[in-house]
């Protein structure tokens, strides 16, 4: 167990010359010791970089690793005692489950009577315990990735345990299993674990901090409500949620007001000037274009104008079992907003005012929150 | 209840005509004559006399036969037990990729392109002691070589020459065997602490089993079938030490003209190569695959 310090820089390429050429910009990280930490974010962001990094089966072009202090940069993942999980099943045919879980402990030389204890305690926690005497090649793929999962997770010592999107291969029913499976091993063991996925409903729910990543940064870290609450940056409000937050440009003028900046509704020409927001709540915002950002979640709307709000035409209402998700046209731009199941949907067609401005409002210049 | 009357067509043989005409005509009526020869005394065109399993018992009473059967099998296990393992050794070392991997390819690959029978030219002048090189540096170092005169050197000198012919084979399949293992699985043995004998030994050897299959039956079939290389380059001899079954079975029946044994004895030959083969794929693809006991 380990506290896990990095401060690199990552190029797949040997003379790196823009910011493109980096798998990872340069980063510095804390992973605590103990915690359970997720990376999220879209393919190609430099998160299994990163995991592979940590793990060591990738060396960082510049930069450190620490381990509780200690340079590990160059160390082996044996050397780093490092357990990790890959995208895909990795068994070793020819053995059981049983000798595949004991593997990693007898490479380490453990007291057999000793592997045989760990073994069948993570068979237990994995519901292999009948399956340990059967050859592993002979099982389906989500028993197989169950093996690959066992033999992360059991040796007792390890440094932290990395997962690669584990669960890609897993059935849905059984995913959901599995993750509050990994949940309890994580409070058991207390060991850190870190847990790449671009599933934001994995990450949220399996991690106590969540690392959103693109293109090689981190864009934000912080605990699944923070991300939700208040996105660092619009692609955190935009990849978050389902769908993600609604992201507007608006000017702000010297008088304090807001505009919301029209988009030429198919008519091919530039922009048209939106309607002006009555600027409501006592945040200072600097003058000139920001993006304004609400989380469907929270946009309301009214039939009468009411402060900070703007007039908007109804296009779609879907009705999605557990709520309804409508869509509305202002300025040219597209909001969703959430309803009740059972609230009384305005028709497509109809004049609303949405609320724009409200305590769950963010403001972005240049992609980043301001205040 | 109602019955369901299909109507009956059989047409459908016709679709699988032309497979029984080119089986026929590329293996069973070639092997329909061979039987027949085996189980008749052709005294002269027109006139030939049935004696049943006479042949069959005659070649098992044939100590020259039984012997070249033996140093024939001697000599495939050798060529087995050489070529598998140091053409496995040659792949593992083998670079994995880049400009080096493909000079490495054509290289190994060489020695396959040269015919057979240059092949024997070539280890004749190789190991001759005059201007060979080979045979030249042997008898330099004060050995007494020479693959014409000495019966075990000769036997010994045929299989280095199938080992430098062959082992190539062996082991461009084991590195395409190699190549085809997802670079997860190096990544995983590698976090589990796996030394390189436990990679070797439960990774590679098990995702090598299918080419390996190939190799081993490959190399059997055609070691067990040996005829250009040795006939050039010994022509059986000294005696009849590198004399193996098939130029044996030349001899029998073009040279002497014994058809009738000669035939029974080919397809006792064909049988030893199925069997045999039959044999290894199995417990190849058995060895490894079964659950050790326990619920299922």
């Amino acid at each position: 167990m380990a506290r896990i310090e990095l401060d690199l820089a990552h190029s797949y390429q040997r003379h790196p010359h823009s910011e493109a050429d980096y798998a990872l910009l340069p980063l510095q990280i804390t992973f605590e010791d103990g915690g359970a930490y997720a990376l999220l974010g879209p393919s190609g962001c430099g998160k299994t970089t990163m995991l592979n990094i940590i793990s060591g089966l990738v060396t960082p072009s510049r930069g450190h690793v620490r381990f509780d202090g200690r340079d590990r940069t160059h160390d082996s993942p044996q050397a780093r005692n490092i357990a990790q999980v890959f995208q895909f099943p990795v068994i070793y045919d020819t053995m059981t489950v049983g000798e595949n879980l004991a593997f990693p402990l007898r490479n380490r030389r453990m007291p057999s009577d000793q592997i045989r204890q760990r073994v069948h305690h993570i068979a237990g926690l994995l519901e292999l315990t009948g399956q340990l005497n059967q050859r592993a090649a002979n099982l389906p793929a989500d028993a197989k990735q169950k093996i690959s999962l066992g033999r992360g997770l059991v040796r007792p010592d390890v440094s932290a345990v990395l997962f690669d999107e584990p669960l890609t291969v897993i059935d849905p029913q059984l995913k959901w299993e599995l993750r509050r499976k990994l949940k309890q091993i994580h409070q058991e063991l207390g060991l850190t674990l870190i847990y790449v996925t671009h599933d934001q409903i994995e990450a949220m729910t399996f991690a106590d901090s969540v690392l959103v990543m693109a293109r090689g940064r981190v864009v934000q870290q912080g605990s699944p409500a923070e991300l939700f609450e208040r996105p660092r940056h619009t692609f955190v409000g935009h990849f978050i949620g389902s769908p993600g937050m609604n992201l507007v440009p608006v000017h702000v003028h010297p008088d304090g007001t807001l505009q919301l900046q029209g988009q030429g509704h198919g008519q091919g020409h530039g922009q048209v000037q939106g309607p002006s927001l009555a600027h409501t709540d006592g945040r200072r915002l600097p003058e000139g274009p920001l993006t304004l950002g609400l989380r469907p979640e929270y946009l309301r709307f009214a039939a009468e104008p009411q402060p900070g709000s703007v007039a908007a035409e109804v296009t779609r209402v879907r009705h999605m079992g557990i709520s309804q998700l409508l869509s509305a046209v202002a300025g040219g731009h597209e909001f969703k907003a959430y309803l009740p199941a059972d609230a009384a949907a305005p028709a497509p067609g109809a004049r609303v005012h949405l609320v724009l401005l409200d305590a769950h409002t963010c403001f972005y210049q240049n992609e980043e929150l301001i205040s | 209840m109602s019955v369901v009357v299909k109507p009956v067509n059989q047409k459908a043989w016709w679709l699988i005509v032309p497979v029984i005409l080119c089986v026929a005509f590329s293996a069973i009526i070639p092997l329909m004559t061979v039987v027949n020869y085996s189980v008749q005394d052709i005294i002269g065109p027109g006139r030939a006399v049935f004696v049943g399993t006479e042949w069959f018992a005659e070649i098992m009473r044939n100590e020259d036969l039984l012997s070249a059967l033996l140093r024939q099998l001697m000599f495939s296990m050798a060529v087995l037990l050489i070529e598998i393992p140091l053409g496995v050794l040659l792949a593992l070392s083998m670079p994995e990729r880049g400009w080096r991997a493909s000079a490495v390819l054509v290289i190994v690959a060489l020695s396959l392109l040269i015919p057979w029978n240059v092949v024997g030219t070539i280890w004749q002048i190789f190991g001759r002691t005059d201007i060979g090189l080979l045979g030249n540096l042997l008898v330099g170092l004060g050995l007494d070589y020479s693959y014409s005169g000495n019966p075990v050197q000769a036997w010994l000198t045929v299989l280095l020459m199938d080992v430098w012919h062959w082992t190539p084979l062996v082991a461009l399949l084991a590195y395409a065997g190699l190549r085809a293992i997802p670079e997860a699985y190096y990544q995983a043995a590698s976090i589990d602490g796996a030394s390189k004998w436990a990679v070797f030994r439960y990774i590679q050897l098990p995702k090598m089993r299918g080419v390996l299959m190939i190799a081993v039956l490959l190399r059997f079939m055609d070691s067990f079938m040996i005829y250009t290389e040795p006939f050039v380059l010994t022509g059986g001899g000294p005696g009849s030490s590198t004399t193996f079954l098939s130029q044996f079975l030349t001899q029998m029946a073009v040279g002497q003209f014994d058809v009738g044994p000669a035939a029974a004895f080919s397809l006792i030959y064909f049988l030893i190569i199925l069997l045999f083969c039959f044999l290894l794929y199995n417990w190849m693809m058995r060895v490894g695959t079964q659950d050790k006991g326990g619920e299922r």
